[in-house]
């Protein structure tokens, strides 16, 4: 069976600054993959590649067997993309269960089946009990709850999430890494970027390493997090001698 | 929750059937031809900033410009009718047709824009709009056209010896824009303005086709405001490019919807019951030169909504409401 994400050979360039290049990555079906890099590493360009925000300079994304390089995000949720945002992009005066409406009428086209849907989803991720509160009166980490909600409202193949553990409480965290897993045994893909490597790299079945816009290493966490070349990425080559 | 969700929806619809049912009753109570006509620019103001609700209010497209499709309803009735002696009735329907395939062409370059940009773009072609009619000889130009009027008739939607069937035409169209909305705001189309009009991107992310929402929005929208001018002009029997172009309708079709509630069902209705009385009102205390202070009035009314009610007057009502709920 092909990979549920690919991409072959992707180049971004801002201008004279080359955000990616030449990344091929792959994410198989049932995965937890965890994208992580420094800051400036290029994940979150990656991120908006795959999630349609923008088409690449160069190379081909390919969705579900799916040539989807050219295809607007809009059209790419459709094809079972969901996705979450690092700075969170919630409808501030629309209520909690009115937000997650918004995406269950990707697959709903009736009103009240997408309003069954919605409230399934906020039971799965816990925000019921704040069904009809506005959305600006959330707390940050609900809104970072919120996004995951809506997302999954679309009934996505695959989950990208962009940082949605960061500037969590520890607690919070831990909710949250209980709600990603609970995700993927929904059947759901995930693909993670994250730059709190103690959180991930339990979560998750590999990692994929950026620097400077390049695959860096890529493989089960555990090995990543020893990979000199990740720690001298990290903390500078003095760092990496020893390892 | 749902339960709560279906019950005030249902409660809307009570409420308006109630209210629509009183206003039909109103002509046995006012028998003054002044106060009549108040009432039937109340309904028909009512039911343009409804309609500019849709793209303006639940799409978050502020728009100047809707002169443009109000005066297009009225030329186009009065050119069909005076030009080829089409009946009124299709002249409505065809310049709500027109403008809204005028909306859309002109959105399909404008709806990149965002913010202030948009609301300029709206505002310079709403004049374009009006000079090209003040030009358009074929059209009238300045002098504008005469609706011929013999004697009252329902086929040709003209009456001279009483208002009465203007007054119940705004009505059944202010009932219908009402409606449309109320229908609207449940419906994928109502859900995805919203979004759209609070954060596009994330629209997107969930499969909302922003542009082609605004499309849908701007199409709606204009159709009911041309319905709109096509009354006005068999309401006036005359129309010419200043009286149903001018860009004092695009004002007067906002501001019901701001001071009442933008974006909300009942805002324009709240609105444009308060804010026309008092301009038609002080208009004729003030005397015949009196267009600058209505407008003096209403900029006031205005500020002091914005600055004390920002969401406007409906959310006293949600507010009382909500403090009940919170047990």
């Amino acid at each position: 069976m092909t990979a549920l994400l690919e991409t072959r050979g992707v180049w971004q360039r801002f201008g004279g600054l080359v955000a990616n290049s030449d990344v091929s990555i792959s994410v198989g079906r049932g995965e937890i993959v965890g994208l992580i890099g420094p800051n400036g590493a290029g994940k979150s360009t990656l991120f908006n590649l795959i999630a349609g925000v923008l088409p690449p300079t160069q190379g081909s994304i390919w969705f579900d067997g799916e040539d989807v390089t050219k295809m607007p995000a809009a059209e790419r949720c459709q094809r079972g993309v969901g996705r979450t945002f690092q700075v969170v992009k919630s409808f501030e005066t629309m209520t909690v269960i009115d937000n997650v409406i918004v995406g269950a009428l990707v697959r709903n086209t009736v009103m009240r089946e997408a309003r069954r849907k919605a409230h399934e989803v906020l039971e799965f991720t816990g925000l019921a009990a704040r069904a009809d509160v506005l959305a600006s009166d959330l707390v940050p980490a609900e809104k970072r709850r919120l996004e995951v909600a809506r997302a999954l409202a679309t009934e996505p193949k695959l989950l990208l999430l962009d940082e949605v553990l960061t500037g969590l409480t520890p607690t919070e965290a831990q909710t949250g890494v209980a709600l990603v897993r609970k995700v993927r045994d929904a059947g759901i893909t995930v693909l993670m970027v994250e730059h709190v490597m103690e959180i991930v790299m339990p979560l998750v079945d590999r990692a994929i390493v950026l620097d400077l816009g390049k695959v860096l290493v890529e493989g089960k966490p555990t090995e990543v997090v020893r990979d000199p070349k990740v720690i001298s990425a990290y903390l500078g080559d003095r760092h990496a001698v020893g390892a | 929750m749902d339960k709560n969700f279906a019950a005030r929806r249902r409660r809307d619809l009570i409420i308006a059937a109630v209210l629509a049912a009183l206003a039909a009753l109103a002509p046995l109570f006012v028998k003054d031809v002044y106060v009549q006509n108040i009432l039937i620019l109340t309904l028909m103001y009512a039911a343009l900033s409804q309609s500019w609700n849709v793209l303006s209010g639940y799409c978050g497209q502020i728009s100047l410009g809707h002169a443009l499709y109000f005066g297009i309803g009225a030329y186009t009735t009065e050119l069909l009718f005076t030009k080829f002696g089409v009946l009124p009735w299709f002249g409505m329907l065809g310049g709500g047709v027109i403008a809204a395939l005028i909306a859309m062409g002109l959105g399909y370059p404008f709806f990149r824009l965002r913010g202030h940009y948009f609301v300029i773009a709206t505002i310079v072609i709403a004049e374009i709009g009006l000079l090209l009619f003040q030009n358009w000889e074929w059209a009238g130009a300045a002098m504008g056209i005469t609706i011929p009027v013999r004697g009252d008739s329902w086929l040709k939607f003209q009456f001279m010896r009483s208002k009465l069937p203007y007054f119940y035409f705004a009505l059944v169209l202010c009932c219908l824009a009402w409606f449309v909305t109320w229908w609207l705001e449940d419906s994928k189309w109502g859900f995805w303005w919203r979004a759209v009009k609070d954060n596009p991107e994330a629209a997107e992310s969930l499969g909302v086709v922003v542009f082609n929402s605004k499309m849908g929005a701007a199409a709606v929208s204009a159709f009911l405001v041309a319905i709109g001018g096509a009354f006005y002009a068999q309401f006036l029997a005359y129309i010419d490019p200043e009286s149903v172009m001018g860009f004092q309708f695009s004002l007067l079709m906002a501001l019901p919807a701001v001071l009442g509630g933008i974006g909300t069902l009942w805002g324009p209705v709240l609105g444009a019951a308060i804010l026309i009385p008092m301009t038609e009102l002080t208009r004729s205390y003030i005397g015949g030169s009196g267009r600058g202070v209505d407008l003096i009035v209403y900029g006031t009314l205005i500020v002091l909504i914005s600055l004390a009610l920002p969401q406007g007057l409906v959310s006293l009502f949600s507010r009382a409401k909500s403090k009940g709920a919170t047990r």
